[in-house]
């Protein structure tokens, strides 16, 4: 076990994938003599070059666009979107096309393309810097949405990523990447269709992703010192969703809270949450929690930006709601 | 008025082949319109009629290594570039023996093999993949070119003036090809455009530019013929406005509300096809049975086409999730999602 930041992780997943695969490049804002808006590609324009390590200009639209232009002519892009606030400017190019050339071309064309971008609120970065939009990306036929919330996922998920031969959105939580944890090198996850238990419980499913992990993590031990044990499951792969190990904890702990930065109405919460309504209804011995953000453009001053955010006490009162006996 | 020339400047068979292949575009294209009113071919058709001459022209030039990216004007390029008449037929009749299994329709004619990348339908938003699929020639050391076609409504968008940039400051090998109609759906040039000179606006780039007569299939491919050398020798992009006009409606679905009958008129007398014709006949290049014998070759392909798409079967309702994701191997999650 080694430690290291989930920005390393990052780093280190991108160096291997460039030294893997001459096919592999980095393209995106400030990737290279910048070193990343987030650090994430500092170095890899001196050990990889210019043609590896482009520096784009800010057109979110085309850059993707070539990155898929790129894909059909047989390279494995990996475009960073400083943050998917700017993503929607590529919207267009990911909806329209990353998702619909196989369908559209009748199985002629694949697009191996992997899209990161960084997401989430929590800097007091206000309303146009702080968007959660994975639950929309995740509502595309035709592209994969993963959300790497370990140190472990964030250095190889990646990898995994490349070897998809369909388009691959990959969000990396903002806040995440200043943050130390253990890498298990001897033990790579295997595989993008799984979701990981992280903590074991008998009482209650929490039901989470990316930034949202770690306040689960620390709900769940408040809620253990009162006598309450949750599983914690994280999605890592957010469409298509692993809904089989979601049921198989349900029917366990009968009891199911979905935490989700993003807003509540239309979201991935609420597709989880019909989703165990229609196939795990029977299990279920309360109505489905939430704890999502609060439906306001995020505020600037931080006590705001916290009190519309999920946050350990929301989840441990949620939780509470769902345990409490119904008659 | 035709040049008049010493000595023609082509070949008979030249001349019968450009004539041939215009000649192909408007019949077939014909018969797409009269299909559509017998319900065989549904969504939106937007017939190319009256612009043949550019893709006739300029298609040609390239080599079967290039890559074409179109619009969803591609009935005619899609047929220069090879693509047999009975799978573009098909496609538009929804059938699984279509040019893209049915899936696509009139707007999404793709082939892989031709390096036919579409049929895009969202104006302009095919210029960036033109500019990655040469970027990947580029950084594979291939000397291809990419032709990216686009009307004058694209250039009013954020994408043609990104995908000009980013292929000039990275010297990327795209041809963009501008068809000027005149027309985003029913906005007229003067009514979009701040600056109608479209070639004019390659200067902000630095990339080399022209525009052509777009009605002359000769100037076409002799512009064609310039700027595709530019591009595969200097590895640079090159914008090429061909200024023509669409005698039809934008869609099956336009009542024509913007322009008058008298300029469609003015239009049609420049029509390429006549105008093409009527230069051979002046160089002694067109026999009156060559005229005769080219239409009843296009009948046939046409009837031909016809025949393949009515015979075509219909994709089970069991393969609706085809082609979503790549089929997996063994797992389950994401096979069809």
């Amino acid at each position: 076990m080694t430690k290291l930041t989930y920005r390393e992780a990052v780093r280190a997943a991108l160096r291997e994938a460039l030294q893997a695969d001459p096919r592999v490049f980095l393209m995106g804002e400030d990737v290279g003599r910048y070193g990343g808006a987030y650090a994430c590609s500092k170095g890899l324009l001196e050990e990889f070059g210019p043609e590896r390590i482009r520096d784009t200009p800010l057109s979110e639209s085309t850059f993707v666009g070539a990155g898929i232009g790129a894909a059909l002519g047989g390279l494995r892009p990996i475009v960073e979107v400083m943050t998917v606030n700017f993503s929607l400017l590529a919207l267009d190019q990911i909806v329209n096309n990353a998702a619909t050339l196989r369908h559209m071309s009748g199985g002629q064309l694949s697009v191996p393309l992997v899209v990161r971008m960084a997401t989430g609120a929590g800097r007091q970065l206000a309303a146009q810097h702080s968007h959660s939009l994975e639950g929309w990306y995740a509502h595309i036929p035709g592209i994969r949405v993963l959300a790497p919330a370990t140190v472990t996922d964030a250095r190889f998920m990646l990898g995994l990523a490349l070897r998809e031969p369909d388009p691959v959105i990959l969000f990396e939580h903002a806040m995440l990447y200043p943050l130390e944890g253990e890498l298990d090198e001897t033990a790579p996850p295997l595989d993008l269709d799984h979701a990981a238990i992280r903590r074991n419980g008998r009482d209650v499913t929490l039901i989470t992703y990316g930034g949202s992990l770690g306040k689960c993590l620390v709900a769940a031990e408040q809620l253990a010192a009162a006598g309450i044990e949750a599983d914690v499951i994280d999605l890592r792969t957010l469409r298509p969703l692993d809904l089989p190990t979601i049921l198989q904890s349900v029917a366990k702990t009968h009891r199911a809270v979905v935490v989700d930065e993003g807003w509540r109405t239309g979201s991935l919460s609420a597709e989880i949450s019909a989703r165990l309504m229609e196939e795990a209804f029977y299990d279920l011995d309360a109505p489905v929690g939430r704890v999502c953000s609060e439906e306001v453009p995020m505020p600037y001053p931080k006590h705001l930006e916290d009190a519309a955010l999920p946050q350990p006490e929301k989840i441990v009162a949620a939780v509470q709601q769902v345990v409490a006996p119904h008659d | 008025m035709p040049t008049v020339l010493a000595s023609p400047p082509l070949t008979r068979d030249r001349a019968r082949e450009l004539l041939f292949e215009m000649l192909r575009i408007r019949r077939f294209e014909e018969k797409c319109a009269e299909l559509y009113s017998a319900g065989k071919i549904r969504g939106f058709l937007h017939l190319y009629i009256g612009e043949e001459a550019v893709a006739v022209g300029a298609l040609p030039v390239l080599t079967l290594d290039d890559a074409v990216v179109a619009t969803y004007r591609e009935h005619g390029h899609a047929l220069v570039r090879g693509l047999p008449a009975g799978e573009i037929m098909a496609e538009m009749f929804g059938k699984a023996n279509g040019c893209s299994r049915g899936r696509g329709g009139s707007m999404h004619l793709f082939d892989a093999r031709r390096r036919f990348y579409g049929g895009s339908a969202i104006v302009a938003g095919h210029l960036p993949l033109a500019v990655g699929l040469a970027l990947a020639d580029k950084l594979q050391h291939r000397p291809r070119v990419t032709t990216c076609l686009f009307g004058d409504g694209a250039v009013a968008e954020g994408e043609f003036h990104e995908s000009m940039n980013l292929a000039a400051l990275w010297k990327l090998p795209v041809l963009f090809l501008c068809e000027n109609n005149r027309y985003a759906m029913g906005t007229a040039l003067e009514r979009h455009q701040a600056q109608p000179d479209i070639q004019a606006k390659a200067a902000g780039y630095g990339v080399a530019s022209a525009a052509v007569d777009g009605m002359d299939v000769l100037a076409v491919a002799e512009a064609a013929r310039i700027a595709v050398d530019h591009v595969r020798t200097t590895s640079a992009p090159y914008l090429l406005e061909a200024r023509t006009y669409r005698f039809r409606a934008h869609s099956m679905y336009d009542a024509e509300l913007y322009r008058t009958k008298d300029e469609v008129e003015q239009w049609r007398q420049r029509d390429p096809i006549p105008l093409f014709v009527g230069k051979l006949r002046e160089w002694g290049l067109l026999a009156e049975t060559d005229l005769a014998a080219s239409e009843q070759r296009v009948a046939a392909e046409v009837a031909a086409a016809v025949q393949f798409a009515e015979a075509g079967p219909w994709e089970p309702v069991e393969h609706l999730a085809r082609d979503v994701c790549t089929p997996r191997s063994t797992g389950e999650p994401g096979a069809a999602s």
